[in-house]
């Protein structure tokens, strides 16, 4: 039985309403074709946590009134600006923020890929980021002596989603060197994945593919969207359409104007 | 050789940065990735240099949070922050200004700043715009702490923070003025800072990047920055904008 949907729709029947969604950040294979498609379908009231950080993606999501909570560590369009659908709905008070920061997400998904209830991380302590997480701990080591250090609480999404530059017919993805991916996908209890191309043959077969190969033992369901990343970057394949997020940023500072991009670029697909 | 005040900041970070052998660059941070590249040249490939986000600067094969392992033990030596606010005592703020339940500006968030800032050595904290509005006697949140408590583990900090103005130092809790840029004066330095400093009785100016230097940030490390940082490299340095990165033989 293959992992590969016949449609994308079909391949994301897993997100529903109220999940826990993990997507990974602005460089490492933004599935930008499956979250436009999440917006057509109406998604709603996600629990959004985004490894580490996020872009286009969140602010798509926030702006389209998808999320009801936001984990994660900092969401902004980099070098076009803040990130302005996110931006308005923090001063509304419209989502959720669960603020934190980038390696307390990596070792809280490192834990439920170890099927520990939690991981310990230095730094932290003093910070207002911890003092406004009522679910992470301050211990004294039990190993030191007077050595506090803070506690974090397993995060296991319900759906890992992600795109990447190509699947096999066995579900096997390739992610290169985007491990974070690997570390989502371990965590997640499903895995949905959008790819550039189907590979001929097994990724597993050759020891080069093999390292850079996430086995399809943990993947749900692969839907074919070709340049799926567009407007942001596939590392190592594409880069970000740098005059496409400058529209976006100018577009999206205003609510009418972000609602003129989501017809423009979000449901003009639906009339296609 | 004229020069602009980008450059100026750069080679001033790259001096900063010193004799080490591992930098790292966060994100949106083109002028201290201006300046590893240059301490990289003028070193001949060392210290190690990581730019966030950029797969041909980057040695990573184990993820994003290699990075963050990385630096948990040591393996780095310099990192660069900085900050919607930085107060004097070298508190910076990525989250928001204003009330936490009623923020009346929200910035991007805290990235790796809370973990960062406490286990690398060398932390150079900059600030393009030295304003009252972005140098304040108390920030509103507190992304990470210029200082902690003695039980904590805390091998690293902040030792600098370079603006548009000048160069101070930190240690002891405490900034110094070390250097103001050319163009600009102390009084202005006192005008346009919201926490108090300290500063010898002769401020120095902040010395002018060589011709040497400038040529090698030009010609050399510019075209390396586009591929991150293709507005700034644009702007600055007038490196064209390319549309795709040219196809990697390695990538299959």
């Amino acid at each position: 039985m293959s992992q590969i949907a016949a449609t994308l729709d079909d391949a994301l029947g897993a997100i529903t309403d109220g999940c826990m969604l993990v997507v990974p950040r602005e460089v490492s294979g933004v599935p930008m074709d499956a979250t436009r498609a999440l917006i057509r379908r109406g998604i709603r009231r996600l629990h959004l946590v985004a490894l580490p950080t996020s872009s286009l993606q969140a602010d798509l999501l926030i702006g389209a009134g998808c999320v009801e909570t936001l984990e994660t560590s900092a969401v902004s369009l980099g070098e076009y600006g803040p990130a302005p659908r996110f931006n308005a709905a923090i001063l509304a008070r419209s989502i959720k923020m669960k603020d934190a920061t980038c390696p307390a997400l990596h070792a809280a998904l490192q834990a439920t890929e170890k099927g520990v209830p939690f991981m310990p991380l230095r730094g932290l302590i003093g910070s207002d980021v911890l003092k406004y997480r009522d679910d992470w701990k301050v211990i004294d080591s039990p190993f030191g002596n007077n050595d506090p250090i803070v506690l974090l609480p397993a995060i296991k999404p319900d759906v890992a989603l992600f795109h990447a530059a190509m699947a096999d017919v066995y579900g096997n993805v390739w992610i290169g060197r985007q491990r974070e991916l690997a570390t989502m996908a371990h965590a997640a209890v499903k895995t949905i994945v959008t790819v550039d191309r189907i590979h001929p043959g097994n990724l597993l077969e050759t020891p080069v593919l093999a390292a850079g190969t996430l086995p399809g033992f943990y993947i749900d369901a692969i839907a074919l969207t070709e340049r799926g990343a567009w407007p942001l970057p596939l590392p190592d394949y594409y880069a970000a359409d740098g005059a496409h997020l400058a529209e976006y940023a100018k577009m999206a500072a205003t609510e009418e104007g972000f609602a003129a991009y989501l017809e423009k670029y979000v449901y003009a697909k639906r009339a296609a | 050789m004229t020069f602009l005040p980008e450059e100026l900041l750069a080679d001033q970070i790259a001096h900063l940065i010193g004799g080490v052998r591992h930098v790292a660059v966060g994100n949106a941070s083109p002028i201290p990735a201006t300046a590893a590249l240059l301490a990289r040249e003028r070193g001949r490939g060392r210290p190690y240099v990581s730019l966030l986000g950029s797969p041909k600067n980057t040695f990573w094969t184990d993820g994003a949070r290699e990075l963050f392992d990385c630096a948990g033990q040591g393996r780095i030596d310099v990192f660069f922050l900085s900050g919607g606010q930085i107060d004097g005592h070298g508190n910076v703020n990525l989250v928001e200004i204003g009330a936490h339940d009623h923020p009346k500006v929200r910035f991007p968030g805290s990235f790796g700043s809370a973990y960062l800032y406490y286990v690398v050595p060398k932390v150079i904290l900059f600030r393009t715009e030295h304003s009252r509005r972005t140098l304040v006697p108390q920030v509103d949140y507190i992304s990470a702490p210029g200082a902690s408590d003695p039980n904590v583990f805390r091998p690293g900090g902040p030792v600098a923070l370079i603006t548009n103005r000048c160069l101070f130092s930190f240690a002891n809790g405490r900034f110094t003025l070390q250097s103001v840029h050319p163009g600009h004066t102390i009084e202005e330095v006192i005008e346009h800072t919201g926490f108090d400093f300290d500063r010898p009785a002769n401020v120095p100016e902040t010395p002018a990047p060589s011709a040497e230097t400038l040529t090698l940030m030009r010609q050399t490390v510019a075209p390396q920055l586009a591929e991150l940082y293709p507005q700034f490299a644009a702007q600055v340095f007038g490196i064209k904008l390319a549309k795709d990165l040219p196809q990697e033989a390695s990538a299959p």
